[in-house]
């Protein structure tokens, strides 16, 4: 459903992409895995539309993404988490997932209903879903680091994606926060078929639950493939996995 | 929709108070009834620029445009042709809001600070307009005696009027604010990059939202025509926008009402202060630094702050305005 083809970025001189193949099928959950710097969170801002590619193809259903803008992205069914929480401080959790799910049902624009009888139902679902039902009427910028990095996946399920992106999901968390937010990606992608690309540090995370890993280094794909092939695969030993 | 409102705490007290604006006439000299006017049309431009400002964090720096746009067109029409009242003024908040649009296209392409200084420009360009063409606006003296209206031509009957125009237009504005655009713009003003990466398109929600308020601040424009019967370029002019921003600051700038109270502090400053100093500007200076660096959510966002320190609370707060 996702293929990018030999993406290339660079911040001025400096070529933060450069050369980057990867392939999503539909259902699977694909990781990203590579050192610090390796341009992974870059990737993921060009597959999004928040940064424009300097060459390459990114194919979404076979249509060609990288010159769109995010909200149009978006509305094509790939939504995303950031690494750095990155909610609505000052509005309430509810609100802040009531949102993305307005913008879903294309209703961000109704000037005079009010939102607080709109799209109720779905956002309290995803709420349930995630385990925020509780710390609904709280404000987001109070949440610990772990509810806001569920909380931002809960934005995402908002647009009902048919590809769900997110960029080192349990970046900072405990180890049983961890747990519990990998059994929820899982369980999303297990229930609702849902299609997960993610990135991710923690090898043992990315080795019990990827079904298809991608190894970058230095903005360059080295390879992608099953995670037993991936474990074998020399260049990836040396480059990465020995040094850990 | 309006089951909602109603429902609310402060509904009752809104129109009770309503109500007691209602009678004042009655028991004040005719100066305090005009005083009292001109406070609330201010109220209503503070209010329609906090829209930008408080709810969406789009730095409109020389709102006072607008309300002058608002204020020439409905004036000019009314002066010089003889196009019906109604007519002129429904294409003061037009006029105004055309002009939001064509400003803000390009405004919103820019960020915050640029964003602002585009604006200050822009605007001075159309005060230097009204300041130039002698002909049409009377330049720098402005046009004055403007026909106003029978049943609105007396100063209580005009304080009327004003009360329930504004009234009317703060309630649209609250509506507006509850509406998923308003949560919207809510969501926008905290993170725009998130609520790109949700499928809005974060630049059209931001200029609807300038065309909105600045279609409010030409009412207001129009509403001061009313009360005044005279039109002048300081109506356009950067210090009334600053003003207005001040305003929102000072009243509180993440609530709803805030800017009301905003406005009737600085109008009476202006008027029984401000009229006897050549140092007005130095004053509204001072007053912003010290906002700045004392009150930054202003005084209703301050009392906030104090009433609901529980974060639960504090939330629901939040989703109210
Ligand atoms: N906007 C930018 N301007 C300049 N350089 C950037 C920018 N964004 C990223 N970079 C650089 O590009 C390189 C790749 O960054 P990126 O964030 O994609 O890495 P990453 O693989 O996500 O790393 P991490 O695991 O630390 O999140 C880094 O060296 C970074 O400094
Ligand atoms: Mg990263």
């Amino acid at each position: 459903m996702l293929r990018v083809e030999d993406l290339h970025k660079s911040f001025d001189d400096f070529r933060a992409v450069n050369g980057a193949n990867l392939s999503v099928q539909k259902g699977e959950l694909v990781a990203v895995i590579g050192p610090n710097g390796a341009g992974k969170t870059t990737l993921f801002n060009l597959i999004t539309g928040q940064l424009q590619p300097d060459s390459g193809k990114i194919l979404l259903n076979d249509e060609d993404i990288s010159k769109l803008p995010p909200h149009i992205i978006c509305r094509k069914g790939v939504a995303r988490s950031f690494q750095i929480a990155n909610v609505f401080p000052r509005l309430s959790v509810f609100r802040n997932v009531q949102v993305s799910v307005l913008s879903q049902q294309r209703l961000s624009n109704k000037l005079f209903q009010s939102a607080s009888r709109l799209a109720v139902q779905e956002t309290n679902r995803i709420l349930e879903s995630v385990g925020l039902w509780d710390r609904k009427m709280d404000v987001a910028g109070s949440l610990s680091h772990g509810d806001k990095r569920i909380l931002e996946i809960a934005i995402a399920l908002g647009n009902e994606p048919e590809l769900l992106i997110l960029d080192e999901p349990t970046a900072g968390m405990s180890p049983e926060e961890t747990a519990t937010t990998m059994a929820l990606i899982q369980r999303l992608a297990a229930d609702q078929g849902l299609t997960i690309l993610f990135c991710e540090h923690d090898m043992e995370v990315v080795f019990g639950t990827a079904q298809s890993i991608m190894v970058m280094q230095q903005g360059q794909t080295i390879v992608q493939a099953k995670p037993e092939a991936v474990r074998q695969n020399s260049e990836v030993q040396q480059a990465y996995l020995g040094g850990e | 929709m309006f089951g909602e409102m109603i429902r609310q705490k402060q509904f009752g007290v809104s129109i009770a108070v309503f109500v007691l604006l209602l009678l004042v006439p009655l028991f004040l000299p005719r100066f305090y009834i005009y005083f009292l006017a001109v406070i609330y049309l201010t109220a209503l431009l503070a209010m329609s620029l906090n829209l930008c400002v408080g709810h969406g964090m789009l730095f409109q720096f020389h709102h006072g445009v607008f309300y002058g746009v608002g204020a020439y067109t409905a004036g000019l029409l009314l002066a010089k042709t003889s196009v019906p009242w109604w007519i002129a003024f429904m294409a003061g908040p037009l006029a105004a809001a055309f002009a939001g649009l064509l400003i803000g296209i390009f405004c919103i392409r820019l960020n915050r600070l640029y964003f602002g200084m585009l604006q200050i420009s822009l605007g001075s360009l159309i005060w230097a307009i009204a300041f130039r063409w002698y002909g049409l606006t009377g330049g720098d003296d402005g046009i004055h005696g403007i026909p106003i209206p029978d049943f609105i031509a007396s100063t209580t009957s005009s304080y009327y009027f004003v009360l329930v125009v504004m009234g009317i237009c703060l309630i649209l504005l609250y509506l507006i604010l509850k509406s998923p655009f308003g949560s919207t713009l809510q969501a926008i003003r905290d993170n725009p990059e998130r609520c790109a990466a949700v499928g809005i398109n974060v630049r059209r929600h931001q200029l609807m939202t300038i065309i909105i308020a600045t279609f409010f601040g030409g009412a207001a424009g129009v509403l001061f025509v009313i009360v005044e019967g005279s039109i002048f370029p300081d109506l356009l002019f950067w210090v009334l926008s600053l003003e207005i921003f001040i305003m929102c600051l000072l009243g509180g700038w993440f609530t709803f009402a805030g800017p009301i109270l905003g406005a009737a502090i600085i109008v009476s400053l202006r008027t029984f202060v401000g009229a006897y100093t050549e140092y007005w500007t130095l004053i509204l200076g001072v007053i912003l630094i010290l906002l700045i660096f004392f009150m930054p959510e202003g005084i209703m966002g301050y009392n906030y702050r104090q009433l609901f320190r529980s974060r639960t609370k504090y939330a629901s707060q939040i989703q109210m305005e």
